[in-house]
């Protein structure tokens, strides 16, 4: 099993996923891979089925279809594959009357896989001393520490789910940047959702949208430059271009119409205007227009 | 076996953290002291205060009856065996003036106070262990901490026993020890008193007296109630793990209802019981067990032999009779239901989605 995920099997293989709760479908015969030592991005509006794909992956619910994490199913071997996953599912989620030095010594010995010396220099320099109780904590601080204990398990695969909502930019920046140096190699795997888009994109190496429980797209980043074009379209070349068929166009000022195209060719495209690939954003609004409609 | 052996083949290919797993009794260490880090205002702290304040109220009234005395005294009012006493009360003479028969009954009336006296910190443990459970699964689910407890590999079964061995033990174990702490500085206490009255506290407080006898009873009724109190602590985990708000309410009016119900309509008459019985073995048993002492309704009572109102309690008699506890069927089928609700508990935590 290890074998097959060190030549570059996929960590998480889902497939025909379903879960129904009262009134919709949050998982709707989703299927999807996430690759070994990728970080992958799960991209998708409000109620689209992100935090629900997550717990799946985490065993905390139960759902219909075939699910494997690490070669494992969470719904019966959860116990084991815990001692390999980890997550932050949601910010501040860390037990008010916990000590930093109680929290540090309690994941010290419950799991197999944390390194207490490495946690404590995670937090040197901060304002995390041993005696704080995490309810007279900020919560930029409280996911500070979350993140020292997350990084220094040794897991193979590492769940965020919106990890820094609601915190400041400098927080935020912070965040990522430490998963970035501190964390991430080529054995590990980050799977994370959030809303701030333009701040993650740049960390992904894969990205992943869902709408209504399905994928809609999956592609490596450095794909989506090959399949994606932007192009700034004159008013005058306005029906030639649409003639192409983009998936999105947004008008401009002045006259100008802000065009996308999936898969079209680069050289007639760069007929029709200025050409330039688009950010995840964009392509995240035009994939999920009429969503809220 | 193919688990382990990739696992190996991987953890030799690049530097892991050694994955010596935590031994199972050193996870069970932590979770324990987890809920003891938790509840330490509660499990450690409330039962000294309560020892205290009963200290404080004994001093108190000792002061009082030192008052009352000396002022009866002075007034010539009060007489000790026809004779005025002069500087105070004289205890030497009470024990030199008493045969064999007021001896006895002086150790028993000493053991007796000394065990009542000092037992507040178990009063306080029943209410104690009460909210702890209530709390127990649903705090967590309240404050979504239970995403981070859930984060970390440490079953959902090991949780909840964790929380139960808190409940029937642990805390049990912490309030009997202030209830020992305190009958010994009650004690003091009144040997200070009987000292400033003339009076020989050994001869007349821990002579007749058996502290440790009573540390004995008191340290032997842990394991009567952690079998008493399991029916209660299933089902106000039960209510905790299952509730969405709410559950003092539920936990108290789903068995007060169905006893309301069953008196009214007299469903017990259908199987021959009244529904007295009910009150006492369901709803009692679901709610009261975690109050040390609520099972003198089953023990047998007759090796106590208080038949007449000067019979003296002994800590030999005090023991069989908790102890008789543990042969009735009311204390194993009551375990057996709370086992099965702690079970359902386990299961609520596993799969409940908070949404």
């Amino acid at each position: 099993m290890n074998t097959e995920i060190r030549n570059g099997s996929p960590v998480v293989v889902a497939r025909g996923l379903r879960k129904a709760y009262k009134n919709k479908l949050a998982l709707d015969d989703t299927r999807f891979e996430v690759p070994l030592g990728r970080i992958v991005g799960l991209i998708g509006p409000n109620g689209a089925g992100k935090t629900t794909a997550l717990k799946a992956i985490l065993g905390l619910v139960p759902f219909e279809g075939d699910l494997k994490v690490l070669g494992k199913d969470p719904r019966t071997q959860r116990d084991e594959l815990m001692n390999d996953i980890c997550f932050i599912a949601d910010v501040a989620v860390l037990p008010r009357w916990m000590k930093v030095k109680e929290a540090i010594a309690f994941v010290a010995g419950v799991h197999p896989r944390f390194d207490e010396a490495k946690c404590r220099r995670f937090l040197e320099g901060t304002q995390l001393k041993p005696d704080l109780r995490v309810r007279e904590m900020s919560k930029g601080m409280i996911v500070q520490l979350h993140l020292a204990l997350v990084m220094a398990i040794d897991a193979r695969l590492l769940v965020l789910d919106e990890p820094t909502l609601g915190l400041d930019i400098l927080y935020r920046k912070q965040f990522y940047q430490r998963l970035l140096e501190d964390y991430f190699d080529e054995e590990k795997t980050i799977l994370v959702t959030t809303h701030q888009v333009e701040e993650i994109e740049h960390i992904l190496t894969d990205v992943m949208f869902i709408r209504d429980g399905k994928i809609m797209l999956d592609a490596p980043m450095d794909t989506l430059g090959e399949r994606y074009t932007e192009v700034l379209v004159n008013a005058d070349r306005v029906e030639a271009a649409r003639a192409l068929k983009p998936v999105d166009e947004r008008a401009l000022p002045f006259g100008k119409t802000v065009m996308l195209f999936d898969g079209a060719d680069a050289a007639r495209l760069g007929e029709l205007g200025e050409t330039r690939t688009p950010g995840l954003a964009d392509l995240f609004v035009a994939t999920m227009k009429g969503t809220y409609a | 076996m193919n688990t382990s052996v990739d696992a190996m083949a991987m953890d030799a290919e690049r530097p892991r953290t050694p994955r010596v797993a935590p031994h199972a009794t050193h996870k069970l260490k932590l979770l324990l002291r987890r809920e003891f880090w938790e509840h330490k205002g509660g499990f450690f702290w409330a039962p000294i205060w309560a020892g205290g304040i009963s200290l404080l109220l004994t001093l108190m009234a000792l002061v009082v009856g030192e008052v009352a005395a000396r002022r009866a005294l002075a007034s010539g009012k009060m007489q000790v065996d026809g004779q005025v006493m002069v500087n105070g009360l004289d205890l030497g003479m009470i024990t030199s003036r008493m045969d064999a028969e007021d001896m006895r009954r002086l150790a028993g009336g000493i053991d007796l106070s000394m065990l009542t006296s000092s037992m507040w910190p178990m009063i306080v443990l029943g209410f104690v262990v009460f909210f702890y459970c209530l709390g127990s699964l649903y705090d967590e689910r309240k404050d979504r901490s239970v995403l981070f407890w859930k984060s970390l590999p440490v079953s959902d079964r090991d949780t909840v026993l964790s929380k139960v061995a808190s409940a029937v033990l642990v805390a049990p174990a912490l309030a009997v020890a202030a209830w020992i702490a305190t009958m010994f500085a009650f004690l003091v206490l009144v040997s200070g008193f009987v000292l400033a009255h003339g009076g020989n506290p050994l001869t007349l407080l821990w002579g007749p007296g058996s502290p440790l006898a009573n540390a004995g009873v008191m340290i032997a009724s842990i394991p009567v109630y952690a079998v008493w109190a399991l029916p209660t602590v299933g089902w106000l985990m039960l209510c905790s793990s299952w509730a969405r708000s709410k559950p003092f309410l539920w936990a108290i009016m789903i068995p007060v209802m169905a006893g309301i119900f069953i008196s009214w309509f007299d469903v017990m008459n259908a199987v021959d019981l009244d529904s007295g019985w009910f009150w006492r073995n369901v709803v009692a048993r679901a709610l009261g067990g975690v109050f040390p002492g609520t099972w003198i309704d089953v023990a047998n009572t007759d090796v106590l032999q208080l038949k007449r109102p000067g019979d003296m309690i002994h800590q030999g008699a005090l023991l069989k009779t908790m102890y008789s506890v543990l042969a009735t069927p009311q204390a194993w089928i009551g375990a057996a239901a709370g086992v099965a609700m702690i079970a359902a508990s386990i299961r609520m935590r596993r799969w409940r989605d908070e949404g």
